[in-house]
């Protein structure tokens, strides 16, 4: 007897007894927002719902397959929605549609209880799906703040919410305005260029002399090692509001001697001032992802390397480096994003000629709040994309990498 | 029988001994390994840990004091303030030295508000004296003016001030001339050959003429004898009432007993108003009810924290269950949805909750929609703790999650199962059998959101309003409103006291090489 002949006979879900009751329950929990959202009233609501949902459930189930049954459901919740609601009752009903006819088959298959052993009880089974749906909600709470303000940015209307027009899907209610504002406004741009400027100089100088330490740091015989890896992990330890503290002080006299003993400009040594505090910032994730991809480098490479006379020098950029390159890169990664996301430090480190775009986000959140920041968070969700997709591919590139080697 | 066995120690091939070449090979690679790693400690040393360990001296640092009053403070140290009378002329004379110079190099509303910190009112207090202080002490100058105008001749006195024997016969005089010339010179960039000294002087000059009335300046220019026989007979200024006169607080013992409580040069002053104490003659008490402050926010932060990480645990625990025992394509696409939230600005994330939580925001406008609240009676919350700990809550949950997981990978499915075949029920096998394989990730999750939350600025700055605020915000408060610095340094000493014992316990715990960023 096969697995799947031994699932196929753990479940015969009863139509009157299991999926039409469910479906039905479901359904009345959608109709019990519809009508608190409509004003029909509570009752109403879950009655008009849970009729639906048995009749959903009953149709797709004795008639329909599955591809035309889902339609079927989406369709004419859909329907049922606009009758009731407007383009927005259309969006709500279409939603609801699905979950109803996705409801009903996955109950009535016995899909839901496809990763279970046959054995389990309906008790672990229940427990197990509701478990699941508790994750779903936690996962939900992490992504849907992030998702939401993307709609907000195309906002037409200077508001924080979804207005009317958005809701009712009127083109008139969107717009790149924000955006516009946004790659047009100097109030914007200048912050921007700042970013651009600071964080990669903060990156070279902390993937530069973290990559060194790091390889310094794996080799096998190093003094003091805990007491030096607890020193230069400290700024990502310390607090930055304490960090951000220290800095304050010492930073403004190395400004000034900067400025009276070089005579470099104002401008020049503030943009100094920052680059350097973010460098330090940024070390600890070089130093960590760095001194992790070393973990799996096999020594004896280098040793073969010199063995067949190379100098240190050219092992080190032709056989360790393309080796430890997807670890170096996301470090560098870590520290750009460091750079470019932090707040405190340039706040009270920089003066205002060295602004950058968290900076005048944080001041625009705190004081003029304006919608541009929407659009800005928007275009820094998809750069955060883009940066995640790299640090991703580089970690499988790496531990291909490792995979290949004897360790 | 070989040769080595016999000639002693076991050669290397160059003809060393070995051991000798081992250990010589042996220090070269650890100076190799350092002399990779100096360049970073060194960088960091400058950049990070010089600039907080000079926050760490500015939290005890008092000598403001000290500098811009020297005279005063010295006189001060004899003075017993239990005497309950304000200190005496000689007091006055020696603080209107000191104010001349303060006045002239501007540090006296510095020191002013740096004693403001302590008492108030002593900040107007120095800023209304430092306008009138050019007059103290007029009298002396038109005197002896009056009695003989080479008084009045700049040259004069700087040819009498060179004079060797002078710094010993006319001690008070040399030192408060020699206090006009640098300050005049360094700040205004004027020659003291050509400027007629402050009131100051004459005053010390009286001072030191009347001093002891058979004093012998016989080494010095005639002037001198001739004025020490007069000097006696001159009209006193009452520098006392004229101070009283600018502000009647100088009368006052409390006044003299700031100063004198904080003419040292190091003070824990600053760390017992940072845990809502204050310096008294009896040694340190209590502040009154209504200025404490920080304990209050101290503990605020700490339980905010520990709610922080709680609701972490709470929700970070299923999800991280779910992603360690999902199939992994599905765990990884999932692992998409925890890394999102880690790799996007905080900046966006709290602005995110900012429109999301506001009272016209997107949250309450759903609850007023689907009716569960009045339009009325929209819900509360940002601005507030509660806005905090959900706002803070959804930006460190990755940093639960991802720590939690990476153990939760290493527990073998097999041991439920095997708990389960051996009777033990799905909460018996999951609370004897799993949980407590998982306590490390707990504890390093834990320990991880703990010492970040407890030292977060930005997101109680903007969602935090005035009752979710935390430590953090005050002491930037104070570095940029305030100004009070050296309480901001105290403050910062005490949080990063706490964070370092955090850390030490999280070294022990799990190691800071095991750090793992990004799953």
């Amino acid at each position: 007897m096969t697995t799947t002949a031994l699932k196929g006979q753990a479940i015969a879900p009863n139509l009157m007894g299991f999926t039409l009751p469910i479906t039905a329950a479901f359904g009345a929990f959608f109709g019990l927002l519809a009508g608190q959202a409509t004003g029909a009233g509570a009752l109403l609501g879950i009655i008009a719902g849970a009729v639906v949902g048995a009749i959903i459930a009953y149709v797709l189930v004795t008639m329909l397959p599955y591809k035309t049954g889902r339609l079927a459901a989406i369709a004419a919740v859909g329907v049922l929605g606009l009758l009731v609601g407007g383009p927005i009752g259309l969006i709500v009903g279409v939603l609801s549609g699905a979950a109803l006819g996705w409801c009903a088959y996955w109950v009535h298959t016995g899909r839901y209880r496809a990763s279970m052993p046959p054995y389990a009880t309906p008790g672990q089974v229940l427990w197990h799906n509701t478990f699941k749906f508790i994750c779903g909600a936690i996962l939900f709470f992490l992504i849907a703040p992030i998702v939401t303000i993307i709609p907000l940015s195309f906002n037409a209307q200077d508001f924080f919410t979804f207005t009317p027009e958005m809701l009712s899907l009127d083109p008139d209610g969107f717009s790149l305005k924000h955006y516009r504002d946004f790659f047009t406004n100097d109030d914007w741009l200048r912050p921007l260029k700042n970013s651009v400027i600071i964080a990669p100089f903060a990156t070279i100088i902390s993937v530069s002399l973290g990559t060194l330490a790091a390889i310094g740091l794996s080799q096998s015989h190093v003094p003091f090692r805990r007491a030096i890896m607890a020193i230069l992990i400290s700024p990502m330890i310390v607090p930055l509001i304490i960090s951000a503290t220290g800095m304050f002080f010492f930073y403004s006299q190395m400004g000034l001697f900067m400025e009276n003993t070089f005579g470099i400009s104002k401008s020049l040594s503030g943009y100094i001032k920052v680059i350097l505090a973010h460098a330090a910032l940024g070390i600890p994730f070089v130093i960590i992802t760095v001194t992790a991809t070393l973990v799996g480098f096999d020594h004896s490479l280098t040793r073969a390397a010199a063995n067949m006379g190379a100098t240190p020098t050219v092992t080190f950029f032709r056989v360790q480096m393309p080796l430890i390159l997807p670890g170096v890169i996301s470090g560098a990664l870590f520290a750009f994003i460091t750079s470019f996301d932090e707040v405190v430090v340039v706040l009270f480190v920089g003066a205002a000629a060295q602004k950058t775009l968290p900076w005048q986000m944080f001041t625009g959140l705190r004081e003029q709040i304006s919608p541009t920041i929407l659009a800005v968070a928007t275009i820094l969700v998809i750069v955060s994309i883009l940066l995640l997709t790299t640090v991703e591919l580089l970690r499988r590139r790496s531990e291909r990498l490792r995979g290949l080697s004897p360790n | 029988m070989t040769d080595t066995a016999n000639s002693g120690p076991v050669l290397a091939a160059d003809g060393r001994p070995l051991k000798a070449s081992l250990n010589r090979a042996l220090r070269r690679q650890k100076l190799r390994a350092m002399l990779l790693i100096a360049p970073l400690l060194i960088f960091i040393m400058i950049t990070f840990v010089v600039p907080i360990g000079q926050m760490l001296f500015r939290s005890v640092e008092n000598q403001i004091v000290s500098e811009v009053l020297p005279r005063t403070t010295q006189m001060l140290v004899e003075w017993d303030a239990s005497s309950g009378e304000a200190p005496d002329n000689t007091f006055f004379a020696a603080l209107t030295k000191d104010l001349m110079v303060a006045v002239e190099k501007k540090q006296h509303t510095r020191l002013g508000s740096r004693l403001n910190y302590e008492t108030t009112g002593v900040s107007s207090l120095f800023r209304k004296s430092g306008r009138k202080v050019d007059d103290m002490g007029e009298g002396y100058t038109d005197q002896f003016v009056a009695f003989d105008p080479t008084w009045a001749d700049p040259a004069f006195w700087a040819d009498l001030m060179e004079a060797p024997s002078a710094a010993q016969a006319l001690p008070q005089t040399t030192d408060a001339y020699n206090a006009f010339a640098s300050t005049i010179m360094s700040e205004d960039d004027q020659d003291p050959r050509a400027e007629q000294p402050w009131h100051t002087v004459y005053l010390s000059l009286h001072q030191d003429l009347t001093a002891d009335p058979a004093a012998d300046f016989s080494g010095l220019p005639a002037e001198i004898a001739a004025a020490q026989a007069v000097a006696g007979g001159f009209a006193m200024d009452d520098l006392a009432a004229a101070y009283i006169d600018i502000d009647e607080d100088w009368g006052t013992v409390e006044t003299w007993q700031t100063i004198q409580t904080y003419s040292s040069k190091f003070t824990n002053g600053y760390f017992l108003n940072a845990v809502d104490m204050q310096k008294s003659p009896d040694g340190a008490e209590w502040r009154p009810e209504d200025q404490q402050i920080y304990l209050t926010l101290f503990v605020r932060t700490m339980i905010m924290s520990m709610t922080i990480t709680i609701s972490c645990i709470l929700l970070g625990y299923p999800v991280a269950w779910l992603l360690a025992n999902l199939p992994m394509r599905q765990a990884n696409l999932l692992m998409i949805l925890v890394l999102l939230p880690f790799w996007t600005s905080l900046l966006v994330r709290t602005s995110a909750w900012k429109v999301l939580l506001q009272q016209q925001g997107v949250i309450n406008d759903i609850v007023v929609w689907l009716g569960l609240v009045a339009d009325d009676n929209r819900l509360a919350l940002i601005n507030n703790a509660t806005g905090t700990i959900i706002a803070m809550t959804h930006i460190l949950l990755p940093f639960m999650i991802l720590p939690l997981y990476s153990v939760m990978k290493t527990i073998p499915p097999t041991y439920l199962r095997a708990a389960k075949s051996l009777g033990a029920t799905n909460w018996t096998a999951f609370w004897r059998v799993y949980f407590p394989q998982s306590v490390p990730g707990i504890g390093a999750g834990s320990i991880l959101v703990f010492i970040l939350s407890i030292g977060y600025y930005i997101t109680p700055e903007i969602v935090g309003g005035t009752k979710g605020v935390f430590i953090s915000n005050r002491i930037a408060y104070h570095i940029s409103s305030s100004l009070n610095w050296g309480l901001a340094a105290a403050l910062g000493a005490i949080l990063l006291a706490m964070v370092l014992l955090l850390y030490w316990a999280y070294d022990r715990i799990v190691g800071i090489d095991n750090v793992k960023l990004g799953g």
